[in-house]
């Protein structure tokens, strides 16, 4: 734990998120502000967000399996998990991230 | 006026993308809807991804049409080596950018859903497959498994409706699997509702432990199609399916004759023997005779050049040619001649319509002139009766409609009643042989005798048949009864 607290506001967030979206559609738009308010309230200073634009990188989609958008997709900490939707639920967001257990 | 007149050319131009499944082109009439999606229905283990796979690589191979596998059951590397055991090396046409293999992995528990979503990952990933070889051909298999990965069905629904509008403005022509359900829905989820041009259903069915498999069109818009359950097999060849139904009875009559390997025989034919391209039935209870005729019919087309094909569907291969040996018939000359196929199989190994397929790939295959099946009646050793009548008029139109004589024999079991024959097809047949037992002064004597022949003269005196060193010879009777 003690790790984790010196790799704060560092240049390795220990979170890794990934978002793709498909366009600025207003659900994509609705997701990106969703998450970066989660983040900001739960895992300030210790995230990093890169959001992937499918219709601009169609390519990447295959890798991630990327099936739904939009998509987050949580790359670190392992092992990656994914949650699909508007992310407008915080607290199935967290579940889904494991925040909560990670305190 | 031009209004009507497209309206009526219009259902004959239906285009059609021709799978390159032998015997499915023949039945859809030319293959699938082109630019349509075709729904392909069956239980595990039909051999629907084999058939799709099979679509796709027929079509860049044959057709110089690209194609896209989206797999959500199998990866990549798995559904390469699939189709590696039916001969097809699906690596070099990956390379080739002739085709795309895409594993969508689908996992509930790996997935967290909160709130609104579509499927436009899904869309985006075929869509940059379809335009990164030029498809023209697209698999989906399975999209059920969807409904297992996915909670909101009522989201997944739409986006399902979606993707099949969205194929048909993409103009490919697409085969989507689908798992067949147990109620009465013809799929687990009733994809049926989506696609509506053309529906296939694949069956496996295993009766008294003989397994058989069929394939049905069940619907195709706008286009007349067969529309029985025909057989078709998976072998290292790939799928084969055997429209044999579908050949009407509009084959030329070929001319000329064959000789029956009786010089006698012969002469009681107008002196020329069967009609080339007709059907022989010689029946006749156990030991009249029945495979020594027909030994000798083989014999005689191999000694004028003629291939053969002899299935015998009780005695093994090499049983027939020592027992043969004994009456002055050498069959082994002509197997290392390459003349004669003895294939032997009991029908009870494979259901009828399997057995019946596989007689059907061996004719292809050899290619000969003259087919034996010995006894016929075997074959009513498995399935209903019914079901030996009709498959037994297919073979014989199929025969037929490759010229190719054929002569059945069937094995009658009652003695009192020896024009009985077992397998009611003896009214198929254009010349019936009927084999007997004979005892005149205390002697059992065998005899044969004309029942019918059409569109012939022939002899109405029963002969006496002798196997002597010198091959099958027909006497006379007339004066040992008189």
């Amino acid at each position: 734990m003690s790790d984790t607290r010196s790799a704060r506001g560092g240049t390795a967030e220990r979170w890794q998120l990934r978002l793709y979206v498909a366009g600025q559609t207003p659900r994509c738009l609705a997701a990106f502000a969703n998450l970066r308010k989660i983040c900001e309230e739960h895992l300030k200073g210790q995230y990093h967000i890169e959001v992937i634009d499918l219709l601009e990188t169609p390519a990447l989609a295959r890798g991630d399996q990327i099936l739904a958008i939009p998509t987050l997709v949580r790359k670190l900490p392992e092992p990656v998990r994914k949650i699909i939707g508007d992310l407008s639920n915080t607290e199935h967001v967290l579940v889904g991230l494991d925040v909560r257990r990670m305190g | 006026m031009a209004r009507t007149r497209r309206r009526t050319s219009d259902p004959g131009s239906l285009p059609k993308a021709p799978t390159g499944i032998p015997g499915l082109d023949e039945i859809t009439g030319g293959g699938l809807p082109r630019g349509r999606s075709t729904l392909v229905v069956g239980g595990p283990g039909c051999g629907k991804t084999l058939l799709a796979m099979e679509f796709l690589v027929c079509g860049t191979l044959q057709f110089k049409e690209p194609g896209v596998f989206v797999a959500f059951e199998e990866t990549e590397a798995e559904l390469a080596e699939n189709v590696r055991s039916l001969g097809y090396e699906i690596g070099s046409l990956v390379e080739n950018k002739q085709l795309v293999l895409d594993h969508v992995r689908v996992e509930r528990s790996e997935i967290e859903e909160t709130g609104d979503y579509d499927l436009e990952g899904l869309f985006v990933r075929l869509g940059y497959a379809i335009d990164s070889v030029g498809a023209k051909r697209v698999v989906i298999d399975t999209l059920e498994v969807l409904f297992a990965g996915l909670q909101d069905h009522a989201i997944l629904r739409a986006e399902l409706r979606r993707l099949f509008r969205w194929l048909k403005e993409r103009e490919v022509t697409a085969i989507v699997t689908a798992e067949r359900g147990p109620g009465s829905g013809m799929t687990r989820h009733g994809l049926e509702e989506y696609v509506s041009d053309c529906v296939i259903v694949l069956d496996h069915r295993v009766d008294h432990q003989v397994s058989t498999r069929r394939l049905r069109v069940v619907k195709y818009r706008g286009s007349a199609h067969g529309a029985n359950e025909y057989p078709f097999l998976i072998d290292a060849g790939g799928l084969e399916v055997f429209p044999i139904t579908s050949l009407g009875l509009d084959y030329p009559a070929p001319a000329g004759y064959v000789p029956s390997g009786i010089p006698e025989l012969d002469e009681a034919f107008d002196g020329r023997g069967f009609r080339r391209g007709s059907s022989v039935f010689v029946s006749g209870t156990a030991g009249t005779g029945k495979t020594s005729v027909s030994a000798g019919f083989v014999n005689a087309a191999c000694a004028r050049g003629e291939r053969c094909l002899f299935l015998s569907m009780e005695e093994s291969a090499d049983q027939i040619v020592r027992n043969m040996r004994s009456i002055g018939i050498n069959l082994e000359r002509w197997r290392k001649r390459g003349l004669l196929q003895l294939q032997s199989s009991r029908p009870t190994l494979y259901g009828l319509e399997s057995h019946l397929a596989t007689i059907y790939k061996a004719v292809r295959d050899f290619d000969p002139r003259i087919v034996v099946v010995d006894p016929i009646t075997n074959l009513g050793a498995v399935g209903s009766d019914p079901d030996v009548t009709a498959a037994i008029t297919r073979l014989l139109d199929f025969l037929k409609s490759k010229q190719i004589t054929g002569l059945f024999t069937a094995l009658t079991s009652n003695p009192d009643d020896p024009e009985h024959s077992e397998v009611g097809v003896s009214s198929w047949m254009d010349t019936w042989i009927q084999l007997r037992t004979l005892e005149s002064e205390g002697k059992r004597r065998r005899g044969l005798y004309v029942i019918k022949s059409r569109g012939m003269p022939h002899s109405d005196s029963i002969h006496a048949l002798r196997f002597t060193a010198r091959g099958i010879r027909l006497g006379s009777f007339a004066r040992e009864r008189t």
